[in-house]
């Protein structure tokens, strides 16, 4: 998928060693196939890293960096394998011309998926190094030993050569076609150990440059007309008003119409100028109906997991349980919104995109300006937050056919309303759960279906001896579904199915008269679910928290592809207001082996202080296809006033290779906010998120029934 | 078009635009300056802040017109002679961005903060910087960098 050739690539890249990936891979990882799949469609290669003659080395991943850190764990693991000072790691993310085929930056895949292969390029590059130092200095093999870029003989230390001179004045390329030993984890030295981000100085000066921060001469801001809700239809449009402005252009193809000025502001001037009518379809689902409409269309279910047999599980049960759990939509707000940068030469693009995606851009303009993926040259600068919601490049698609059309680069860069309106929201979700306790408080059974969350963390992991999940739809909805987009959010599926099955959880251990963490643990098998819960316990003080008027304790924990995490709250609820103040939270998390500890918190805390959100605070109002929250006064993301203090637990598990940790934690917090909840008021909130009217609501309707 | 002279940054710097628009823009476009960024537009974000006269205010707010005879502080600015000032340091110290698209708004709404309070309290960081949005969940190593910077603040003016 390279545009460049070997030949070209290896001209741009200059002398030093390279490590390539071939295009057949030989191996069985998740990821292999994914690099496979992009060089099926050509014969290119990738190259994962170069050490060039000055002893800098280029790293060159297709993963970008999005705020989530991968800039700095992903050269820590480069540095330990290499055996080079991590400062002397240049990293190359996100271009499409240089680094290999990446399917995306999401799911929390960065460490766990490219992670080995790299280690893999560095392993096999060191071994090269070693032999051609054995040549050049004259000592055996096994007396060598190599350190920050420098391979010296054991035996007499002064006797040592710089990688830089190994490589100086020759190319040598190698191709990964054997497994190289990697060092054993009880010898890192820079993997596991904390680290600051590397990207703090560009950061804090305002020099980081973004997809909307990069100016070609000549260049034009394009704002597009955009329909008031998503299916209207323009009727009519006047743009007299608009022509008016000195150096304003106008496109208009269709239904697609755009204004383009050498100054963004005066391109939205000029938008603001053109008088349009629209036919707006009846609005068919609203906020009201969407729960109900979203049970009607829901196609039959798939079981993805099921064990013993129901009947008898009820049977056996002298406690029933059937409960319903209600997701509203939910935005990702990045702070920067979609942008795009395009040029266009002929047949040939090169375009600067905030995207999840780089290759995705690559096959997505082609297709819009008809032309080969090869001749497609994308750039990804830094990402200003994406969390799923990048994935998809419309901005891309709509800036190359503007720069194609006027014949300069052009730059689209969305406005806050139109980030909304454009957003792959979290899906509504519904989720029905029936389940039964026995005379002795053990779960008989559990019949779980959720329709249009997703599959990703329905599957129970507790011990129940008969059970069934069934899944209903997907996250992307499909035709006729949601009036808009959806798609993956920040652990995508895992929130929805989290808030339900820990809710479920606690409602049962309350039935139960237990204890909801000894009930938890009562139900686990796995070992590895139980220490985190156990670690998270130690930290909170969960068996001394003294529970007063309006303060509760919570618990939830989850299983996110292979990350475990417990997250343990402290609330405090005013029952008369609605209002939920987050004191403290808790989290433990085991992800296997941590590469940057600093990072790993770092992620985490995000993840905690982003879920408040999504529990308390973040819906999408709309009418139809009309988004009613065009900015963030409607739509409240969490501020610093509701900042709880919150307390990190990495649980040791450096036996596990590393697996994600961008999203687990973040799928607790809809459940762990709901079960706190109930423990201050006794009042269970089975829809997220808990606004102070649903919580109102709830209070109001269970004194009624008291 | 008219000509509105400000101190940008500490140089002298005139300009011939229409008055009406916002500093936000011209920061970015026609003087290049663009670690200043725009995430809401409408002032509901702090992403756009920038000091006028030593004030915090959101650029995407402000008609250039206003800051005619003023002195403009941006995040370019900050740094005096490849100097770090003690927020910027305490950001790095304390990883206190994650994604950096919020970070130049947040160092100087801290800056203008911090000039009329020398020692805060964590409830008064909190509720200055309230209106400063992140979404990365980065604010608790904001609130540590911004009371980091504080002390030294404190310190070097002693």
């Amino acid at each position: 998928m390279n545009s460049l050739n070997r030949r070209q690539f290896l001209k741009l890249m200059g002398s030093g060693l390279i490590v390539f990936f071939p295009p057949d891979p030989f191996a069985e990882a998740q990821y292999r196939r994914e690099v496979s799949r992009g060089s099926e469609s050509s014969s290119a290669f990738n190259a994962f890293l170069q050490i060039k003659e000055d002893g800098r080395v280029n790293l060159f991943t297709g993963k970008v960096e999005l705020g989530q850190g991968i800039i700095t764990s992903l050269a820590q693991m480069l540095a330990e394998e290499l055996d080079v000072p991590v400062n002397s790691i240049d990293m190359v993310m996100g271009d499409t011309d240089l680094c290999p085929y990446d399917a995306g930056t999401y799911g929390s895949r960065s460490t766990k998926y490219f992670g080995p292969l790299l280690r893999e390029a560095a392993a096999q590059a060191r071994a090269i190094l070693l032999q051609l130092a054995a040549a050049r200095l004259n000592v055996p093999q096994e007396r060598l030993a190599a350190a920050n870029g420098m391979i010296r003989d054991r035996e007499n230390p002064e006797k040592r050569v710089a990688y830089a001179e190994l490589v100086k004045g020759s190319r040598i390329e190698k191709s990964l076609e054997t497994r190289a030993v990697l060092k054993p984890v009880s010898a890192f030295k820079v993997s596991g150990k904390p680290m600051n981000r590397t990207d703090g100085l560009p950061k804090v000066t305002g020099q980081a440059k973004y997809a909307g921060d990069i100016h070609l001469p000549d260049m034009l801001y394009a704002r597009i007309l955009r329909p008031p809700a998503h299916g209207a239809t323009l009727k009519s449009v006047d743009i007299s008003a608009a022509e008016k402005i000195t150096d304003l252009k106008i496109i208009r193809e269709g239904q697609f119409i755009a204004a383009l000025h050498p100054l963004p502001d005066m391109a939205e001037k000029g938008l603001a100028l053109i008088k349009t009518q629209f036919n707006i379809p009846s609005p068919k689902i609203d906020e009201k109906t969407i729960f109900p409409h979203l049970l009607k269309v829901a196609p039959e279910g798939s079981i993805v997991a099921q064990d013993g047999s129901l009947k008898k599980g009820e049977e056996s049960s002298s406690k029933k349980f059937e409960e319903t759990y209600f997701q509203r939509y939910v935005a990702h707000a990045p702070m920067e919104t979609h942008t795009a940068l395009a040029k266009v030469e002929g047949k040939k693009a090169t375009v600067w995109a905030s995207t999840q995606r780089p290759f995705g851009v690559k096959d997505e303009v082609a297709q819009a300006l008809s032309i080969s993926s090869q001749d497609v040259h994308v750039i990804t600068p830094f990402v200003g937050g994406g969390f799923g919601g990048k994935s998809w490049n419309q901005q891309a698609v709509e800036a190359a056919i503007l720069a194609k059309k006027t014949g300069k680069p052009v730059q689209v860069a969305w406005t806050r309303e139109e980030e909304f309106f454009y957003d792959t929201f979290q899906p509504a979700a519904v989720v029905k759960v029936r389940s039964g306790l026995d005379a002795n408080g053990r779960i008989t059974f559990w019949d779980y279906r959720v329709y249009f969350a997703g599959e990703r963390g329905a599957a129970t992991f507790y011990d129940i001896p008969s059970h069934r999940t069934s899944v209903h739809g997907s996250w992307w909805g499909g035709s006729g579904v949601h009036p808009f987009n959806t798609g993956t959010w920040r652990a995508p599926g895992t929130n929805t199915n989290t808030f339900a099955r820990e809710s479920h959880m606690d409602l049962m251990a309350s039935a139960a008269k237990a204890d909801p963490l000894d009930f938890r643990v009562t139900h686990l098998k796995d070992q590895r679910m139980r220490r985190v819960l156990e670690q998270a316990a130690r930290a909170f003080g969960w068996n001394n928290f003294r529970p007063k008027l309006g303060r509760g304790k919570g618990v939830a924990c989850s299983d996110y592809l292979g990350t475990y995490v417990a997250v343990m709250a402290e609330v405090e609820v005013n029952s008369k207001k609605g209002d939920v103040q987050v004191r403290r939270l808790i989290c433990a998390q085991d992800m296997g082996q941590v590469i940057n500890p600093e990072g790993a918190r770092m992620q985490m805390e995000g993840c905690l202080m982003m879920g408040l959100g999504y529990a308390l605070s973040e819906e999408v109002h709309f009418r139809g296809g009309e988004i009613l929250d065009k900015n963030f006064d409607t739509y409240r993301i969490p501020p610093f006033s509701w900042m709880p203090k919150i307390e990190t637990v990495l649980v040791d598990n450096r036996e596990l290779p590393p697996q994600g940790g961008g999203e687990p934690a973040i799928s607790c917090m809809g459940a762990v906010l709901a079960n706190a909840v109930f423990d201050a008021i006794q009042v269970r909130l089975f829809e997220l998120p808990m606004t102070p009217e649903r919580i109102q609501k709830a209070v109001n309707q269970s004194s009624g029934r008291k | 078009m008219e000509h509105v002279d400000l101190v940008l940054n500490g140089r002298p710097v005139r300009l011939k635009v229409d008055g009406d628009r916002k500093l936000l823009w011209v920061l970015r476009t026609d003087l290049k300056l663009a670690g200043t960024k725009y995430v809401c537009g409408q002032g509901l974000c702090g992403a756009c802040t920038v000091l006028i006269n030593g004030e915090a205010q959101r650029s995407c707010q402000v008609p250039v017109r206003e800051v005619d005879g003023k002195k403009v502080l941006t995040i370019e600015g900050l740094a005096r002679e490849g100097k770090l000032h003690p927020l910027q340091k305490a950001f790095i110290e304390h990883n206190a961005f994650q994604c950096g698209f919020c970070t130049p708004g947040m160092i100087l709404n801290a800056y203008g903060f911090l000039q009329k309070n020398r020692h805060p309290s964590e409830a008064e960081i909190i509720q200055a910087m309230d209106g400063n949005l992140c979404r990365c969940g980065a604010h608790p190593r904001i609130l540590q960098a911004i009371q980091t910077a504080a002390r030294e603040m404190k310190e070097q003016s002693k």
